[in-house]
């Protein structure tokens, strides 16, 4: 499949997709940790890809996404941002009322 | 040598955003022995105040700091956080 399919399908199939340095549970990068962290504060399930696993998808998701760096949240198919955004959106509690909407989709 | 990255990083949003409140910060060396700190690049955190950002969603404020920034994203930066602000926000 070519990467830029590979890429639909992942956020296509699944409502919460995390794209991170390393794993949920030995994230690589700070940033990443920090996404993940806010992620299971609002108790939601999402799958997450490692893109050092996959160093074409690390690129092809940059140009994809039109964002130049890691993490990258996506909800139902569509980029919500990066460490950045995601902790500022779980502290003003859009995070966890977006993520509820993913999970209904 | 961030020292130089930090005045680039300031210019360049500078240019592009004629901010009201601008801090570019050096976080490199939190970052040291990581990784990322390996390749050379630069970690630095970036706050800025500007009406530029009024009609923009959070998304296209990050996108137009990146945008900003250009090439500087490959060669100098490996991570950055932003915070973009108007200044009725702050």
């Amino acid at each position: 499949m070519e990467v830029v399919d590979r890429i639909k399908d992942t956020i296509g199939s699944d409502p919460v997709v995390l794209f991170m340095k390393g794993t949920p549970d030995f994230p690589q990068c700070g940033f990443s940790a920090q996404a993940v962290a806010a992620l299971r504060a609002c108790g939601t399930e999402f799958s997450a890809v490692n893109i050092f696993e996959d160093p074409e998808l690390r690129e092809a998701l940059k140009s994809f996404s039109n964002w130049p760096t890691y993490p990258q949240l996506y909800v139902g198919g569509e980029l919500v941002g990066g460490c950045d955004i995601i902790v500022e959106m779980y502290h003003s509690g859009e995070l966890a009322k977006l993520l509820e909407q993913g999970d209904a989709a | 040598m961030n020292e130089a990255r930090v005045q680039s990083i300031r210019d360049r949003l500078q240019v592009a955003f004629a901010p009201e409140y601008l801090e570019v910060e050096d976080e490199s060396h939190l970052h040291e022995g990581h990784a990322g700190a390996a390749s050379g690049l630069g970690h630095f955190r970036v706050t800025i105040v500007s009406s530029s950002f009024q009609e923009m969603g959070r998304m296209q404020r990050h996108r137009a700091v990146y945008a900003a920034l250009g090439s500087m994203m490959e060669t100098d930066i490996h991570a950055l956080s932003v915070r973009a602000l108007t200044a009725d926000e702050i």
